[in-house]
């Protein structure tokens, strides 16, 4: 009777993880968001708010002097910096005027503003040695996303400069830096209103275009888009030569292997960590792991012995039954 | 003696195919190199094989328990107390001694007693620990978002995949002793055949001189 109810019991906890998959109470995954707390006070925070005051949200008002009443309006949403978002960014510590025409100071802005040349990434990083924009800007301009620059494409059209953050990779913050910079991609290539502005191709469909991927959520989670869509450079931290859809990674064994290419991109920041308590490319286990890449050559070498050890007692056996076998006839 | 029911002989068949499939896929998605595949299969393939196989095992070994507990095949795998460690001291010296000696075998199959205590013990492990676990780890696998984030600091994946493959390896290897032992019957040949025919050849004592 005891066994009985051991079975039956044993055969409810092996069917209940399978039964908790559907009812979906088994998840325990969090996503962790990390919250900028350190308040940061401009020095320009006075100038910079005569802007924010209408382009800090997506509704401003005006008094009209020849009307003599106020006006409410809509901003237009490229035109819209929010205030918080630009205090946390790179460039927080700089005034708008900065970078635009300090005639912007009058309202309404004068029209030849409009014809003003905007400035680039590389008038200012240009020569700089710790994230070699020049490289970079050299890799974009053979990069797929370089021929929509006469559609109204630039380094801008992925990195906002008045809200980007560099998102540099640790051990620590690499699933919040994965995020961020699949969000960059998804902006345009999960979002129509936006990829329509660039490209006259019909919508597309991330989710469908990677049903191949096996566990597609998890894949997305742990690695970046530009794993698969970049050509690997080892002398920038972050590729930037986005290949054309075909050219795209789709070979498992690229990263599921014991010279995964992730120890190149998303773990080039310490990939010198390359094993760990004698697991190959350790770095990715801080916060994954990766089938075929984190192989244990400890736990290689014990199976291989232990293996080895009862084909020799096998054997060992063998070779008794047969002499047996053959002292019977002799 | 007719002694495995046809469902233990399609359950069992079915078992072994799967197990050869998953061992070699699992190796494959484990030891697959960047340019070159180490097996005959390459990582993509393994894995839709690997998953294939892997779900038809759980619902294959659903059928088993439930059939040991539907039927009265399950009393085969109750070990007693008494005598355990006695009893698989015989089992063992008669398979490195008493064999080769012409003595007749400690425990002879009956429709009471199919197992040995060696087979019992190994039989319990394998269906009620290793195989579960494997199956356990391995919809972790499967499904990642199951799985908890870390414990103790170490990757919830890292601690899964490790328990996936090292009862893999004890499966294998179990595999390897299994196939072995039943060539240990009347003749070489007989326990294959059993089980396949549901009869088993029935012997008196271990004869080498049989054949």
């Amino acid at each position: 009777m005891k066994l009985l109810i051991f079975r039956i019991t044993f055969l409810l906890i092996l069917i209940s993880p399978v039964s908790a998959k559907f009812s979906g109470s088994f998840v325990s995954q969090s996503d962790t968001v990390i919250q900028d707390t350190a308040a940061f006070v401009s020095p320009y925070e006075e100038d910079n708010q005569r802007c924010f005051k209408c382009h800090g949200q997506s509704k401003y008002s005006y008094t009209n002097e020849s009307l003599g009443h106020e006006i409410k309006a809509l901003m237009f949403y490229e035109r819209i910096v929010r205030k918080e978002e630009f205090y946390k960014s790179n460039h927080k510590s700089f005034s708008c005027t900065d970078c635009h025409s300090t005639e912007y100071a009058t309202f309404p802005h004068p029209g030849e503003l409009r014809m003003e040349a905007k400035l680039n990434c590389i008038d200012c990083h240009g020569g700089d040695e710790t994230y070699h924009f020049d490289a970079i800007t050299e890799e974009y301009e053979q990069s797929i996303h370089f021929k929509l620059e006469e559609d109204g494409f630039s380094c801008y059209g992925c990195h906002d400069p008045h809200t980007y953050r560099i998102s540099k990779r640790t051990k620590e913050n690499i699933k919040e830096t994965i995020a961020y910079d699949n969000a960059i991609c998804l902006n345009c290539h999960s979002d129509y209103n936006h990829f329509q502005l660039l490209t006259d191709r019909e919508e597309i469909n991330v989710i469908r275009s990677h049903e191949w991927l096996p566990n597609q959520s998890a894949h997305w989670a742990n690695v970046r888009c530009i794993e698969c869509h970049t050509q690997i450079n080892e002398n920038i931290p972050v590729a930037h030569l986005i290949k054309p859809k075909k050219e795209a990674v789709k070979r498992c064994n690229e990263c599921h292997s014991q010279n995964s290419m992730l120890m190149a991109s998303l773990y080039k920041f310490e990939s010198k960590e390359q094993r760990r308590d004698g697991f190959f490319n350790g770095i990715i286990l801080n916060q994954s792991y990766v089938i075929g890449a984190n192989r244990n050559e400890y736990l290689n070498i014990l199976s291989l012995l232990i293996f080895g050890g009862a084909l020799l007692v096998i054997g060992i056996h063998i070779f008794f039954r047969i002499r047996k076998e053959n002292n019977k006839y002799n | 003696m007719y002694l495995y029911p046809k469902w233990i002989r399609l359950w069992h068949v079915l078992n072994a195919i799967l197990f050869i499939i998953l061992i070699i896929t699992g190796l494959s998605m484990q030891y697959t190199g960047k340019k070159d595949y180490v097996l005959v299969v390459g990582f993509e393939e393994s894995v839709r094989w690997h998953n294939i196989s892997a779900i038809i095992l759980t619902v294959n070994y659903i059928f088993f328990v439930a059939g040991n507990i539907i039927t009265r095949n399950g009393r085969y795998y109750n070990i007693k107390r008494d005598n355990f460690f006695s009893d698989l001291f015989k089992q063992l010296r008669f398979y490195s001694w008493g064999m080769f000696q012409g003595e007749n075998h400690p425990f002879p199959v009956t429709m009471e007693r199919k197992f040995n205590p060696l087979q019992k013990i190994s039989y319990v492990l394998t269906m009620y620990l290793a195989l579960p676990l494997v199956i356990i780890s391995g919809i972790g696998l499967l499904f990642p978002e199951l799985v908890v984030d870390g414990f103790m600091g170490i990757s919830g994946m890292l601690l899964t995949d490790l328990l996936h493959i090292t009862m893999g390896f004890f499966l294998s290897l179990f595999m390897i002793i299994h196939i072995y032992t039943c060539t240990l019957g009347k003749k070489p040949g007989s326990l294959f055949r059993g089980m396949i025919t549901g009869y088993h050849a029935t012997e008196d004592h271990y004869d080498l001189e049989d054949h």
